[in-house]
């Protein structure tokens, strides 16, 4: 997988530009010489960039370059004002990292940071074809992470993805936004007999492979992924070897297409950017950075896990930055103080029945609101009993309902004590209540 | 003729209110209307008017601690972004480019109150040492109007030598503030790489390119350097290193330095009479007692092949973005120098050579810069040639691409090693002028005014002017 994001600082990569290309109310408002490669125009680079690159491959588990460069790399586009992409091509920010997913680990094989391109509008103006370029986006900072290829399944390379993006977004330094092109997805996919091609217990790739590339959400890389495997493996079943092409996906048609055939291997005529000095990055600075680096999400998740006995599938749902997670962190804590269940409360969060937000009231309004929400009114045993017999007098069809193994009705009988009794009772203590009077 | 004097000299003339802006600008137009239509020293020229304009409006608001340099008319190679004001490079694909920002360099010369009278001639991109390869007229030498100014900032040396403007901002890559300087009888200082800001310079070869002074005299360059110099925030290869009252230093004695001459630059292809300039001026050295040391630069025959390979591939970078998507003028329109050299550097840097070409020529690089800072560890500057050969007949180097090559020889591996060198008037031969090279150690600029200026201080070769001025 090939997995680009834009990062979201507040200037572009190589110019002093507001990078927000998303929300800019016109074309080309946010663009200087730089950004439009004008004669005489030189990069400098985001510092800020640089910084967030790094500490993405930090929480990738990536090994750090203390001397890097970046690169030109040329190809002419009309949405490359330069004729070439500022790019990082044989020293990366970052490389040798791991993901894990369900499946099993996936390597990354390099974090590396580069500049966007401008954007391609092609409109009819008085019924002439043309294409516009809106240069917002050129020279916006984007990060490209690499994986091994090491992803066995669409629904691997789905998890893989979904988990990247969950991770950039924990350290907020992207927004991910797939619709709009500030997250792409490209998957590099090739089929073979594996019993046949294990050597020494490398798996040797296959002599293609099939690019699918522009790919804007999840569901359509699964989904174009799976088709790519169908179509692939019919070919190869034939004896032949699929065409090494870039394809696009189809999301009506549900089918892949293809977009560019490559003849032969593109030659970037790669070289050190002689505007750019070399980058080192000294002991300190690395410290400055390894220590503001937050604790990795998936060590929060297993903490909490271990801590408050909450799923991690519920907890993933209510936050999705390091601040959020600290907040969250301050609740919990707060939460056991008062010997309030933080499973009970996530859950309830999850499903949206306290009327609160997480990030925007503070810790005691929200403790406040659940304690509320799951506070039990003093009443005995004994007490309860006379109501709830009163109440399965009153209610015969229910009782018949619940003994012919109907047992949902429990909720219902249950809602019914509480009002005649006009108290709040925990559900679990009054549902094995009504059962023992039921099977008595 | 105001102009012929020193940048002090008017300076203080203006400030005494004993000339105005007003004349200078007059003196400028007078002999540009004479002179360019023979010289070709200009691509576009300001409109009068306008020049006198701003001078009337300098004249009036001319205070007393001006810039040395407020008011004073100057013009500038066509490589550099003015705002609002044409910039070709040389080149028809920019023909009608109107930058809508300015170069670092000429916004400080502007801010210093100077006038700019108009845009130089060059080869284009900066692709040659003869200001031919223009896609405009080609420029003329002052001194025989049938050979080549030098290159590729010819139009500056032209400009500055027939008194058109005092000073000029030129460029320099591989020789390219030298050579003109050298053959046309003006001073030009090719600065460390670094020193000033390279903003706004139209690319040739972006890890050689620099941007420096031209002029009649070394003093007046290192008033011009003065303000030209400093870290630029938007040159990340800008350098912080201090920038030094240059002009302050004039005069400190030179007895007891050591001027090393690289034999390698003395061999095979110098022509003699050159040689015989560079030697007389090493006597004149000796004799105010400085002493002379020989050093060596093994790796130096390899220096034209170096220089070309790294060059040519940073400009076939550097022009990509010419693809006539959005600059008006389509590729058809650059010369075959233009294209010979993208091609070159196309092949050096392409899969499967850039091993052998382009990485190998970085390596190199490398040893002839450790082997330059040995060679200085033996002396306090490098004395050099400029150019193997006097000016030649103007269509000669194109018909002869290897002499073409040559003419870098001496000025192409200083700019490798992103050494200052100063090239100042040192003689003539068969009645052109012959310039010579003083090379220093990087951001030395300092010491390489003092033996200019001390030279210049005992010798009139510089102030000889060319035969066209008699006319």
């Amino acid at each position: 997988m090939e997995i680009h994001a834009e990062l979201k600082t507040l200037s572009k990569m190589f110019c002093g530009c507001k990078n927000d290309p998303f929300h800019a109310e016109k074309p080309n408002i946010y663009t200087c010489p730089v950004c439009l490669g004008l004669p005489g125009a030189l990069p400098v680079a985001n510092k800020k960039a640089i910084e967030w690159t790094v500490k993405l491959g930090l929480a990738l588990g990536c090994k750090i370059n203390l001397f890097s460069k970046f690169d030109r790399k040329h190809y002419f586009y009309p949405d490359l004002p330069k004729g070439y992409q500022i790019s990082q091509y044989d020293l990366p920010f970052c490389y040798d990292g791991k993901v894990k997913t369900s499946f099993g680990p996936v390597g990354i094989t390099r974090v590396h940071l580069e500049e966007d391109t401008g954007k391609l509008i092609h409109q009819k103006i008085n019924g002439r074809d043309v294409s516009l370029i809106d240069f917002n986006r050129s020279s916006v900072p984007l990060v490209e992470i690499v994986s091994e290829p090491e992803i066995y399944s669409s629904a691997q390379a789905k998890e893989y993805s979904k988990k990247l993006r969950q991770i950039i977004r924990y350290l907020d330094i992207s927004d991910c936004d797939m619709e709009k092109g500030g997250m792409r997805l490209e998957a590099n996919i090739s089929l073979q007999d594996q019993r046949s091609k294990i050597k020494d217990q490398k798996l040797e790739l296959p002599n293609y492979k099939v690019e699918l590339k522009n790919i804007n959400s999840f569901r359509y890389l699964e989904r174009g992924i799976e088709y790519e495997i169908e179509r692939q493996t019919e070919i190869l079943n034939e004896g032949k070897t699929p065409v090494q092409e870039t394809r696009g996906f189809n999301a009506e048609k549900n089918m892949t297409f293809t977009q560019r055939i490559k003849e032969g291997a593109a030659d970037y005529r790669y070289f050190p950017d002689p505007d750019l000095p070399p980058i080192r990055f000294n002991e300190k600075w690395m410290g400055e950075i390894k220590s503001s680096e937050p604790e990795l999400i998936d060590l929060v998740f297993t903490r909490w896990e271990k801590d408050y006995k909450v799923d991690r599938k519920i907890t993933e749902l209510l936050f999705e930055t390091a601040a959020e997670s600290k907040k969250l962190d301050e609740i919990f804590i707060n939460l056991t103080k008062q010997k309030l269940s933080v499973d009970k409360f996530v859950n309830a969060v999850a499903n949206k029945k306290l009327m609160i937000d997480l990030f925007v009231n503070n810790i005691e309004e929200i403790v406040n609101t659940f304690k509320k929400s799951v506070a039990v009114d003093e009443i005995t045993d004994e007490q309860l009993r006379v109501f709830i017999d009163k109440v399965l007098l009153v209610n015969q069809k229910a009782v018949a309902d619940f003994k012919s193994g109907k047992t949902n009705v429990m909720n219902f009988l249950a809602g019914m004590v509480m009002r005649e009794a006009k108290k709040k009772v925990e559900f679990g203590r009054l549902s094995k209540l009504i059962t023992e009077i039921l099977k008595s | 003729m105001l102009i012929n004097q020193s940048i002090k000299e008017l300076s203080l003339l203006l400030k005494k209110k004993e000339i105005s802006s007003v004349d200078l600008i007059k003196e400028s137009y007078s002999k540009i209307e004479k002179l360019d239509n023979k010289l070709h020293s200009f691509i576009t020229i300001r409109d009068k008017n306008e020049a006198l304009k701003e001078a009337e409006v300098k004249d009036k608001e001319r205070k007393e601690d001006s810039s040395i340099i407020y008011g004073l008319p100057f013009s500038i190679k066509d490589a550099y972004c003015t705002e609002n004001f044409r910039t070709t490079a040389g080149n028809k694909i920019l023909d009608d480019f109107i930058p809508p920002y300015s170069a670092a360099v000429y916004k400080k010369i502007i801010d210093s109150g100077s006038i700019l009278i108009g845009k130089n001639n060059m080869d284009a991109w900066g692709h040659g040492g003869s200001t031919e390869n223009t896609d405009y007229h080609p420029a003329c030498n002052p001194w025989d109007l049938e050979r080549i100014p030098g290159g590729s900032s010819g139009g500056s040396a032209i400009a500055i030598s027939t008194r058109m403007v005092p000073f000029s901002i030129g460029e320099d890559t591989g020789g390219s503030i030298r050579s003109p300087s050298s053959m046309c009888n003006t001073s030009g200082l090719k600065v460390t790489y670094g020193r000033v800001s390279r903003l706004g310079a139209i690319a040739y070869a972006s890890s050689l390119d620099s941007v420096g002074p031209m002029a009649k005299s070394v003093e007046d360059l290192s008033y011009l350097l003065e303000i030209m110099a400093g870290k630029d925030s938007l040159d990340s290869t800008s350098s912080k290193t201090k920038v030094d009252r240059y002009s302050q230093f004039l005069g400190a004695p030179i007895k007891g330095k050591t001027i090393g001459l690289p034999k390698e630059f003395f061999g095979k292809g110098l022509d003699p009479q050159i040689k015989k300039v560079l030697i007389d001026a090493t006597k004149f050295f000796e004799k105010l007692g400085a002493k002379i040391q020989e050093v060596s630069l093994p790796h130096f025959i390899y220096g034209v092949s170096i220089y070309y390979l790294i060059a040519l591939s940073e400009t076939s970078s550097n022009l990509g973005r010419y693809d006539s998507f959005r600059f008006g003028g389509e590729r058809e329109l650059f010369s075959e120098e233009t294209k010979k050299r993208i091609l070159l550097g196309t092949y050096a840097l392409s899969a499967g050579y850039a091993d052998k070409l382009y990485k190998k020529a970085q390596k190199l690089r490398t040893i002839l810069i450790q082997e330059y800072e040995e060679a200085l560890k033996k002396c306090d500057v490098i004395l050099a040639p400029v150019n193997p050969s006097l000016p030649s007949k103007i269509g000669e180097l194109i018909n002869d691409p290897l002499k073409n090559l040559m003419e870098d020889l001496y000025t192409g591996t200083i700019s490798l090693v992103g050494a200052p060198s100063l090239s100042v008037p040192a003689g003539f031969a068969e009645g052109l002028p012959v310039g010579m090279q003083i090379v220093g150690k990087k951001f030395g600029e300092t010491e390489l005014f003092q033996l200019g200026y001390l030279y210049q201080q005992e010798t009139d070769w510089h102030k000889r002017l060319p035969p066209i001025l008699n006319i």
